[in-house]
């Protein structure tokens, strides 16, 4: 089991309200899981993708991941974590700037509490690069990369040691629907090959990729689906270029 | 995490805003480049005082005839004529600590020799003069105790005056005549340079103290006597055996003040001395308050970088940075800052020194230790003046780092 959450509450005390951000909830993720964490802005579920990311503790409960319990660790503790445990995805790509592809794959190597040589470090980064199918770019800076590339060189980045979860914010948030389904292709290739992806999003569209679909609301889990009728990335791009030659021809 | 990495990653930044950086380096550059320059300086007249101080002989004491008051005008110090030659021999004998004693007694007058002649200063003195103000001879010889007790017309130049008689000859053994007085020139004395008043120590002519009252000057006083203290611990002791001497030989009565007075040179040295240490730690000051001002300049410098890459912060601290690898980041980019700066300085302070050495003829002396201390201090300024921003860009929350536009 990769994740295992138990009633965790978060509260936020800001000024003289406290916001009861999540309000219990208990949930298990297995290992090589495909998971879609939904819901309207407001249902609590940045706050549950901080408390995943290992970025933020939970108030009350507990939180089990990869077998250590995240829940009552400190902030260094925590960096770690996130170090070894977790890789990151967001919406705004969050790459270093004027900093080529292949040092922002390497940032997460940079801050190994174990100490990985450079050469190592190098290796590791083209190999993730190549996995994202980025080999080519890997000088590039992210001014110099389109916006799917530059979600490639996150996704890279977030492989790079090699961890139990990774972690998506709106990961297509940013990109075209044809980009986006690019990006599903990759995130689906990932798990086929075993690594586990939670992802946050508000489209129902894109989480029909994942293999399972959950909704919260007012800081609850509403609902926990398997998804049923789960779209392919491949399929899709074929889908979308037989329309486009359609409208070409049509047009 | 490396330590390399960091330091690379710090780099990086500096080079990323090359204006920025080689600003905020400026206020560190004219803060070290000041205060080594002034120290520099400083150092310079200390020793310049130091070289005086050597000119003068060491453990010497003058001792002058006091000033007569006649109707209420007063005469300048020498005027009153207490003091005698057995004056000098007395204290030569009986204080205990005197190593050597010089009777002196100005003359004036012009110097002559076939067309050339030069008017300057005419000192009477005895033999032990020249070991007094540790003062040698260049070419020839001193004049004796004999010449001393017979008032022999004999005298030594000084360099100056030598150069000015005698242009293009040997001055020894030729002979001169002062106020019509042939005298014999037995020495020339070597080359001493400028006293602390500024007047030319060379331009000179020393005879015997007896050929000076009798022939030249006709007077039957000393105007001062020139007395070496065997060493720098008995000079008060010598000083009060003078005074006890003097009062008693000249009938003083207890109450009454003396009709001569002791000048002890070293002192007034020391305090030139004094009052170029002050100078120096005063344009230190004013230098190391630049160089604060700089210190400031990076740190203002360094919250602004922490503000402006909020986002890179959250990026790193995502990703696994510990707060420590974030301070350390930002203190060594400071401390870059600082030290690159600090380098550099020690360059403008060294050069900047040389030229005041080389357009204004001041003297100026850069010390190792000097050098050393200033590059210690700037990267101290970067470590004290980067820790608040770095803490601060340690502290921030990685959510709240993220999310920041």
């Amino acid at each position: 089991m990769v994740i295992k959450l138990q009633d965790v509450h978060k509260i936020y005390h800001t000024g003289e309200v406290d916001v009861h951000a999540v309000r219990g909830v208990s949930l298990e993720i297995n290992k090589g899981e495909f998971v879609a964490l939904m819901g309207a802005s407001g249902s609590g579920k940045s706050t549950m993708m901080n408390v995943l990311g290992c970025l933020d503790r939970p108030s009350k409960g507990s939180y089990f991941l990869d077998g250590v319990d995240a829940s009552k660790l400190d902030r260094d503790d925590l960096a770690d974590i996130r170090n070894k445990k977790i890789g990151f995805v967001f919406q705004g790509f969050n790459l270093l700037a004027r900093t080529s592809a292949l040092e922002n794959v390497e940032l997460p190597m940079l801050y190994a509490r174990q100490r990985i040589d450079g050469d190592t470090q190098r290796n590791r980064a083209l190999k993730a690069l190549e996995i994202v199918g980025l080999s080519d770019r890997a000088d590039h800076t992210p001014n110099q990369l389109s916006g799917g590339q530059q979600q490639r060189v996150a996704i890279a980045r977030g492989l790079a040691n090699e961890p139990a979860l990774l972690l998506a914010d709106e990961p297509t948030g940013n990109l075209d629907t044809r980009t986006s389904i690019e990006i599903m292709g990759v995130f689906q290739k990932l798990n086929d090959q075993g690594i586990t992806i939670v992802m946050v999003t508000h489209e129902l569209d894109i989480a029909q990729y994942t293999k399972r679909m959950v909704v919260m609301r007012d800081g609850k889990i509403v609902s926990d689906t398997p998804v049923a009728k789960r779209l392919i990335a491949e399929n899709e791009l074929n889908r979308l270029q037989a329309e486009q030659k359609a409208a070409q021809l049509t047009g | 995490m490396i330590y390399l990495a960091i330091v690379k990653i710090a780099f990086r930044a500096l080079k990323r805003n090359k204006m920025r950086t080689v600003l905020t380096m400026l206020g560190i550059i004219i803060g070290v480049g000041a205060v080594i320059a002034m120290v520099a300086l400083g150092r310079g007249a200390k020793a310049q005082v130091a070289a005086r101080i050597a000119a003068l002989g060491q453990n010497t004491l003058m001792i002058f005839s006091g000033s007569i008051n006649r109707g209420g005008v007063f005469s300048g110090f020498g005027g009153a004529g207490t003091l005698t030659i057995e004056d000098a021999l007395a204290i030569e004998n009986e204080v205990p600590g005197v190593a050597a004693v010089s009777p002196e007694a100005r003359f004036s007058g012009q110097l002559m020799f076939g067309n050339n002649n030069w008017s300057t200063e005419g000192r009477g003195e005895g033999v032990d003069y020249l070991s007094i103000r540790q003062w040698e001879i260049a070419d020839g010889a001193m004049f004796t105790d004999a010449d001393v007790r017979s008032a022999a017309k004999v005298c030594i130049l000084g360099k100056t005056t030598a150069d000015k008689l005698f242009p293009s000859m040997d001055p020894v053994g030729q002979t001169i005549r002062i106020k019509n007085v042939p005298m014999k020139v037995l020495g020339v004395l070597k080359a001493k340079g400028v006293s602390m008043m500024g007047s030319d120590q060379d331009d000179v002519v020393i005879a015997p103290y007896t050929t000076a009252m009798k022939r030249l000057a006709g007077v039957t006083t000393l105007r001062t006597i020139n007395v070496q203290v065997a060493s720098a611990g008995e000079i008060a002791e010598a000083q009060n055996g003078i005074t006890e001497l003097l009062r008693q030989r000249h009938r003083i009565q207890p109450g009454r003040d003396d009709d001569f007075f002791i000048r002890n040179p070293q002192e007034f040295l020391e305090a030139q001395n004094a009052a170029a240490e002050t100078m120096t730690a005063l344009l230190a000051g004013i230098a190391g308050v630049s160089l604060l001002v700089g210190g400031i300049g990076i740190m203002n410098i360094m919250l602004v970088s922490v503000t402006e890459r909020t986002r890179e912060i959250g990026i790193r601290m995502a990703v696994g940075a510990r707060g420590r690898d974030i301070l350390l980041q930002f203190l060594i980019e400071a401390v870059t800052l600082s030290s690159i700066g600090g380098l550099l300085g020690i360059g403008l302070g060294v050069g900047g020194a040389q030229m005041l050495t080389a357009l204004k003829n001041w003297a100026t002396q850069v010390s190792l230790d000097s050098v050393i201390i200033a590059f210690i201090f700037s990267a101290a300024v970067g470590i004290f003046f980067g820790f608040y921003p770095a803490r601060k860009a340690s502290q921030l929350d990685p959510i709240d780092a993220l999310r920041y536009e």
